[in-house]
């Protein structure tokens, strides 16, 4: 596999994201998918990108607020009355 | 804004509303300021000054955005504050918006290992989890406030382009910079790993 990339891929490039999110107008998604087929370099960077944004979407880079700092943000925004439960969306 | 949440109350100053809506959005403003200051006592700042702000001014809120919009757009301006604070050189990048150039010359990839089929628990370790932390503290802020309201918060391209008030063009190439260094410096690492596994 060569270690760089060629014009055509440079081209490319950018598109790759809007591939992944599926929000690439249909003929340069053609284009591209035939790309993809001959260059290795390329179905190596689509690959490892999309492996990327399924880690960062991983649950543990969703991490909730501790508790301790809500309680703090509650205290400062005079809520305390409302610290106890949960006062998310689903409760009344 | 979860539908039972009343923006009528809100505005009234109905104080059980407004702790349904800080319930609501903390933790994303939490993380938020903590992926973009990179510790838990600035993310803690970034929290409370968008909520007392937010507790200011909501009752000249127009409804012009949505609620969720109008509060990431207060978290991002308190979290780029604060850079700036630290960092007042990166004023004018920060504020660079049309003009930016649509270059990706500077995240161009360079490595081409295939590591995409290495398994979770691997990636997700603990060291695969804080390679992935400090590679995302590493973007470069511009890039990473884009790329932590799109790919860690799930906004679309156009929420997020509300909220940074950009254009969704300029969003998209901002968080393909973003997607291409943040792949860049996973794949020098997990490159290397591969090839021990090699050997």
């Amino acid at each position: 596999m060569n270690d760089h990339i060629h014009l055509k891929c440079e081209e490319l490039l950018g598109s790759l994201s809007a591939y992944i999110d599926g929000d690439l107008a249909p003929a340069l998604c053609q284009e591209l998918e035939k790309h993809l087929e001959g260059c290795d370099n390329c179905r190596v960077v689509l690959n490892t990108t999309k492996r990327t944004i399924e880690l960062v979407h991983s649950p543990v880079e969703r991490s909730e607020l501790p508790a301790d700092v809500r309680e703090r943000l509650f205290k400062r925004l005079n809520l305390d009355d409302y610290l106890t439960a949960k006062s998310g969306p689903q409760s009344q | 804004m979860p539908n039972e949440m009343s923006l009528e109350k809100l505005i009234a100053g109905d104080r059980a509303e407004f702790a349904r809506l800080v319930d609501a959005y903390s933790s994303p403003i939490y993380r938020l300021g903590f992926k973009m200051l990179g510790n838990e006592q600035d993310a803690e700042d970034v929290l409370q000054n968008t909520f007392i702000n937010a507790l200011t001014h909501l009752s000249n809120f127009e409804g012009r955005s949505s609620i969720a919009t109008w509060l990431y757009r207060i978290a991002a301006n308190e979290a780029l504050m604060m850079i700036r604070k630290r960092k007042p050189e990166l004023s004018l990048e920060l504020e660079a918006q049309e003009s930016e150039t649509e270059s990706l010359e500077d995240v161009k990839p360079g490595v081409f290992a295939d590591w995409s089929g290495l398994p979770e628990d691997e990636l997700l370790s603990s060291e695969g989890k804080k390679l992935l932390d400090t590679a995302i503290g590493n973007i470069p802020e511009n890039l990473r406030l884009v790329f932590v309201l799109r790919d860690i918060e799930g906004l679309s391209i156009k929420e997020t382009a509300d909220v940074l008030n950009l254009s969704e063009t300029n969003v998209k190439t901002r968080l393909v910079r973003a997607r291409m260094y943040l792949r860049e410096r996973l794949s020098r690492y997990y490159a290397e790993r591969l090839q021990e596994e090699e050997r």
